[in-house]
């Protein structure tokens, strides 16, 4: 991953070189601990080695090459951002790097100590210039989800400009026609920045395009419901973590052929694990690459992950835009419909998750749930609870974890988990 | 032989079963070199079956011993353990040197459990560092505690803050013993939070390092609205508890 041919474009970036190659080193090895020591893995997983591998390097060259073509690049923190008009304007529209520790100190200068680590890693992502995403961007959307993240971006705003969209906080008439003025704002706003009109041919397009990318992913999570899993929760969850960058036509593309193979061992009862392995769901806040921390712990407790109740997830593939609307109008409103169906905990109330987490588990055969809250993030800790009692009424049992990028308690969780395991045996 | 060792943050517990019945039981600190400590209490001992459990418990691998050799968590053992010594357990406390666990049991098997992330307020060296600020021995310190009376509310159960609060009550002109107390009670409201948090039921088995303290014992048995052997249930040797659970793991299978 330190391949110095893409050295020039770096700097052109103006990324601290030094820094930026010291944590590629660092991601290649914790992939290669992670990733490349897995046994019996997919042939699909090619592609998520060389995405992985590129996800400096190739993916940042097509998106300066989409600039030399006059594209816009639009990067995102959140899936509450509507991507389908982002590419109805020919925009590429990428997440945006929080998901490893970096540049803490400096992000303590804009942030309290007790913010979660995913905003206080975007944040020094791009104070201590290692993200090529955030270098890239022609424009970044940032969102009022929680209390931290909004005012994050405002401090944020001061060194990389950033739009705000608002999300509402509830699910009432007014709020959806709060979040519908907002969509259009930002269609107002995409077009501005291409200097393109969307015309409903686009719009199509751009619904099309994402939801056979979430389709896509809808089936992956349906084939994971076998016994014995097809995929380890690994490489299902980097699936969905490369789904926020890489091209979403060549994605969908790739993640059905990998769904093709998948189909092919269900088939032949060939699994990543034997049939009696403990299967667990996780639930909760997102993982953003490289944050693999949880997921390895609990793979390498003797578990076996078959879904991931998460943005980087079910939350973000579960619903798809209805694509009947022929005029701006009716697609405008599919799109507000699908997105506000969004089950994020920054709702309230937000009860709709709680029959999701258990419907899931169902679907997904899970022996157990754990939940995960990154420290500091009241809305996912506060359902931590809320969780715990839907899930003990229907008999399922869970797990509570709360941690962050750190690894200083890694031995602790590997206790817990193990322990969790244990008790599901 | 089959042979559970714990290994803890501040001690190592080796116990040996032939036929369900304990042949050994030994104990010596962790320091700083636990492998040369684990192969001491192992001297001239050929287990069958090794099995590894607490902190350390992956150590075992390194012992390079001609044994089949498994691990299981802290939680599994205290579990075993306590239901052994103890077949009407319904929870188990273990407070050991570095942390906490609660455990609810059913049918004899962990159910539920909570216990202490990343840090060791409230556990067994939260008491060893406390008792230094009043040079006082470890095994003597609840002793201690239990002369003191109306004992000042502590709020930290943070060990470093908690000196800091110690030393300005002294310089307050409390009593020590009284001090001392309040740092116990400090623990003991911690501790009941998280029994709670598992759903509580009694008999309670206190295992681990910490049950040795008389006042902790007392203080806890109130707070549960328990007495000593009436609900609160003590082994004879808590500290062995989680070594015993290790070894019952391969010798009841």
């Amino acid at each position: 991953m330190t391949d110095s041919a893409h050295r020039e474009m770096w700097e052109k970036l103006d990324l601290d070189l030094e820094a930026h190659n010291a944590l590629l080193e660092v991601l290649g090895k914790f992939y290669g601990d992670i990733y490349m020591s897995q046994q019996n893995r997919l042939q699909g997983a090619e592609y998520l080695d060389f995405v992985l591998s590129e996800i400096h390097g190739l993916r940042i060259k097509e998106l300066r090459e989409a600039q030399a073509e006059g594209r816009k690049v639009v990067g995102t923190f959140c899936v509450f951002v509507p991507e389908e008009i982002t590419l109805a304007a020919d925009a590429v529209h990428v997440g945006l790097c929080a998901g490893a520790e970096a540049g803490t100190e400096l992000a303590e200068q804009l942030v309290p100590r007790n913010t979660c680590a995913l905003i206080k890693s975007f944040i020094g992502f791009k104070m201590a210039k290692l993200c090529p995403y955030t270098e890239s961007c022609d424009m970044i959307v940032g969102e009022t989800t929680c209390d931290g993240k909004k005012k994050a971006y405002e401090a944020f705003n001061e060194i990389a400009p950033t739009y705000i969209m608002e999300v509402p906080q509830t699910k009432t008439g007014a709020a959806r026609a709060l979040w519908k003025s907002e969509v259009l704002r930002y269609l107002a706003e995409i077009e501005k920045l291409t200097g393109r009109t969307i015309t409903p041919e686009k719009l199509k397009q751009g619904i099309r395009t994402v939801n056979a990318k979430r389709q896509a992913l809808q089936r992956l999570t349906a084939l994971r419901a076998a016994n014995p899993a097809p995929i380890s929760g690994r490489d299902a969850l980097l699936v969905n973590q490369i789904s926020f960058y890489d091209d979403p036509a060549r994605f969908t593309a790739k993640i059905n052929e990998l769904c093709d193979e998948l189909e092919k061992r269900i088939e032949a009862k060939d699994g990543i694990a034997p049939a009696k392995t403990p299967r667990l769901l996780l639930s909760g806040c997102p993982m953003a690459v490289p944050n693999w921390k949880l997921p390895y712990v609990v793979e390498s407790a003797g578990a076996v992950i078959v879904g991931e109740e998460s943005c980087i997830g079910t939350r973000n593939t579960r619903d798809l835009v209805d694509e009947s609307g022929e005029t701006m109008d009716e697609m405008i409103d599919a799109l507000v419909d699908r997105y506000l169906r969004i089950d994020c905990a920054c709702f309230t109330p937000n009860s709709e998750r709680l029959d999701n987490v258990a419907e899931l588990a169902k679907a997904t055969h899970a022996d157990g749930v754990i939940h995960y809250s990154l420290l500091f993030c009241q809305p996912y800790s506060h359902e931590a609870l809320k969780v715990d009692k839907t899930l003990a009424a229907e008999g399922i049992p869970m797990l509570s974890i709360e941690t962050d990028y750190s690894m200083e308690d890694v031995e602790q969780l590997k206790t817990r988990v193990e322990a969790f395991v244990e008790t599901l045996a | 032989m089959i042979v559970g060792l714990d290994i803890g943050s501040r001690s190592i517990e080796l116990v040996g079963m032939k036929n369900r019945v304990v042949v050994r039981a030994e104990r010596v600190p962790t320091t700083f070199d636990p492998l040369s400590q684990c192969g001491k209490l192992l001297e001239g001992l050929r287990p069958d079956i090794l099995v590894g459990t607490g902190y350390g418990r992956n150590l075992i691998e390194r012992l390079a011993l001609n044994c089949e050799c498994t691990v299981i968590t802290e939680i599994k053992a205290h579990a075993l353990g306590a239901g052994h010594l103890f077949p009407e357990a319904a929870t188990v406390l273990d407070i050991g040197g570095q942390d906490t666990k609660a455990i609810a049991l059913s049918n004899g098997k962990a159910v539920k459990f909570e216990m202490n992330d990343r840090c060791a307020a409230g556990t067994g060296k939260f008491l060893e560092y406390t008792a230094g600020v009043f040079q006082i021995p470890i095994e003597e310190f609840g002793q201690y505690a239990l002369k003191g009376e109306n004992p000042p509310e502590i709020s930290s159960i943070c060990t470093v803050f908690a000196e800091t609060e110690a030393t300005s009550l002294m310089a307050r002109g409390e009593q020590p013993e009284s001090i001392a107390l309040g740092l116990h009670k400090a623990i003991i409201k911690r501790t009941v939070n998280m029994l709670n948090r598992v759903g509580l039921r009694l008999p309670l088995v206190f295992s681990g390092g910490v049950a040795n303290n008389p006042c902790v014992r007392s203080l806890l048995a109130s707070a549960i609205d328990a007495r000593e052997n009436e609900g609160l249930l003590i082994p004879d040797s808590p500290d062995m508890v989680g070594a015993l659970g290790a070894a019952l793991h391969r010798a009841n299978s």
